[in-house]
């Protein structure tokens, strides 16, 4: 049934650090056999249909608690998967990136069990603290379902982010690795988003492209890791000084887009 | 220490009072139901907790210690029953602590007082509130059962009170919530979710009321074991077909084809899961699990080829 998970995703998911017992699934019910078969999906798609280019992979620890936090862009999440790819593909030891889904993904037949066996658990402060202490890799996206429904003209802007990821990095002393992800308003060009549409299949909304149906393009994508930043802080500071980090952690990311779109 | 054990003739009751026994403690034992072969060293009395003789019981024995595990988790009990039982017979229990001078108190909770919903935590620790009781509210009175033992801990600060929050339990009495749903040969589960399952020995459950006990615990406290694992790895590994339905079938299904029947409310809880943490617990009393999932895993599963009680 899983012949068709190749021979190098099979090697590298035993190479993640990650305590698996003996029925390949860790204490978060991530499992060895369901991470190769969504890797061995991303890995065609980041290689193949995207041919995907990274830059500044080595910003990215190989171990200990970090933060990746990135741009959306593009209908709904392939920055996330490509960000997911890149980590699995180009890390020595590769590692998982461990996204914060939306909510209503967790009420959905198969992407719940999915998500939740694949790392991708609920976008909840209390699972960002859990797996920052356990030394895991998360990817942050701030923007949240504001940033995936950016039309295709702002698709290189940046909507207003949240502040809960800075005080977590704070409270848990995590340093933050900018990304940029480039393509993702490409692949899924939006003209429109139906929020009616969503409202009665359970999530936000539904992307419109000028050819419809919201599959992605076949266009080249890049992804930019910048140095990582970090803060000195408890998480309980004022907004104001919050607000002055999450901009220079936006600004940051906005300089890797510019960046990045010139490459 | 004399240790009153209440709901003492239930599996894990036994299981107790046995290893307080085995500990150099002496039991006096309540419970409805008999025990009609208790050791010797168990002194039984046959009463419901709410009633004047169990009163009479802490007047004139003076335990040092109670344990109170006498709730009702059977959802085929009317809710009102339930409540009664739950709230009225914890309510009981510490109101005669309090006034027969017992020094130390122990309620032997449940971990589903977090909730199953779909926003919920993984591993949850002790200061965070139920979620998920409007879709499930059979589950009320044993989150109010547990929230008013917690009280005790104001009302009488001369008890030492400790509230556990237990997971499921698996083992050969086959005694429980996740140990009734897994009985039958085929067992259900929702088409498209598969949550994490948390449960331990029955052994170490006795073993971590006694340990609370003798550490003279106080507060509110998650009690685990081994790591939990996806129910349909669960479901595998006790020798069971695994019956993935579609959430709209299941409910018509419940009930025939040999799949258990279970209340609306609790569809949730196989489909999210309800994890805690335990660190807490394990450092205040370095309590350790004996038997890992496998072994606990198969311990029930042996029990169950000796049949269903």
């Amino acid at each position: 049934m899983d012949r068709w998970i190749q021979r190098e995703v099979k090697s590298r998911v035993e190479e993640l650090e990650l305590p698996f017992n003996r029925d390949g699934i860790d204490p978060f019910g991530i499992s060895k056999r369901h991470v190769a078969r969504f890797m061995t999906m991303l890995g065609w798609f980041y290689r193949r249909y995207f041919r995907a280019r990274v830059f500044g992979i080595h910003n990215v620890p190989t171990s200990g608690r970090a933060m990746l936090v990135g741009n959306h862009s593009g209908g709904y999440a392939i920055d996330a998967g490509m960000v997911i790819a890149s980590c699995f593909f180009e890390l020595g030891p590769p590692r998982l990136a461990q996204g914060m889904a939306e909510k209503f993904l967790a009420k959905v037949p198969f992407v719940s069990a999915w998500t939740s066996k694949t790392g991708q658990f609920t976008g909840l402060p209390e699972h960002a603290i859990r797996l920052l202490e356990n030394e895991r890799l998360l990817m942050v996206f701030p923007e949240g379902a504001r940033g995936t429904a950016k039309l295709f003209p702002e698709r290189y802007s940046l909507v207003k982010f949240g502040q809960g990821f800075v005080r977590l990095a704070l409270q848990t002393n995590t340093p933050i690795i900018p990304v940029a992800f480039i393509g993702g308003g490409e692949a899924v060009p939006t003209i429109s988003n139906l929020e009616p549409l969503g409202k009665l299949l359970g999530v936000p909304y539904i992307p419109v492209t000028p050819y419809l149906i919201p599959a992605p393009l076949p266009v080249p994508v890049s992804i930019h890791y910048g140095e990582a930043i970090h803060f000195e802080g408890t998480g309980n500071e004022d907004d104001a000084a919050i607000v002055a980090m999450v901009d220079e952690v936006k600004g940051r990311i906005a300089a890797l887009i510019e960046e990045g779109r010139k490459s | 220490m004399k240790v009153l054990v209440t709901g003492v003739s239930g599996k894990i009751g036994r299981l107790v009072a046995a290893r307080l026994l085995a500990d150099d403690h002496t039991v006096i034992g309540i419970d409805r139901r008999p025990w009609p072969d208790a050791p010797e060293g168990v002194e039984m009395f046959e009463t419901d907790i709410r009633k004047r003789k169990a009163e009479d019981v802490f007047r004139t024995r003076r335990p040092d210690a109670v344990i109170h595990m006498a709730t009702v988790t059977h959802i085929r009990k009317s809710s009102g029953d339930r409540f009664r039982i739950n709230l009225g017979g914890t309510r009981a229990v510490f109101e005669y602590a309090h006034r027969y001078g017992v020094e130390r108190a122990i309620f032997v909770g449940r971990h589903t007082y977090y909730g199953a919903a779909p926003d919920s935590p993984l591993y949850h620790t002790e200061d965070e509130p139920p979620l998920g009781l409007e879709s499930f509210p059979e589950l009320a009175d044993l989150v109010a059962a547990d929230l008013y033992a917690g009280s005790a801990l104001w009302r009488f600060p001369d008890i030492t009170t400790s509230v556990l929050r237990v997971c499921y339990t698996l083992g050969p009495e086959r005694h429980g919530t996740l140990a009734g749903f897994l009985r039958n040969r085929r067992v259900p589960r929702v088409l498209g979710f598969d949550p994490l399952f948390q449960f331990m020995h029955e052994f170490d459950v006795a073993r971590a009321v006694a340990t609370a006990l003798n550490a003279s615990l106080r507060g509110v406290y998650n009690v685990n074991g081994p790591a939990p694992l996806p129910l349909s790895v669960i479901i595998r590994r006790a020798g069971r077909q695994d019956l993935p339905i579609p959430e709209a079938l299941l409910a018509a299904a419940m009930g025939r084809f040999g799949i258990a029947e279970l209340p609306r409310g609790a569809i949730d809880h196989i489909k999210y899961p309800v994890v805690t943490d335990g660190a807490a617990f394990r450092e205040a009393t370095s309590f350790t699990h004996e038997h890992d999932e496998y072994e606990t895993i198969e311990a029930y599963k042996s029990a169950l080829r000796r049949g269903f009680p």
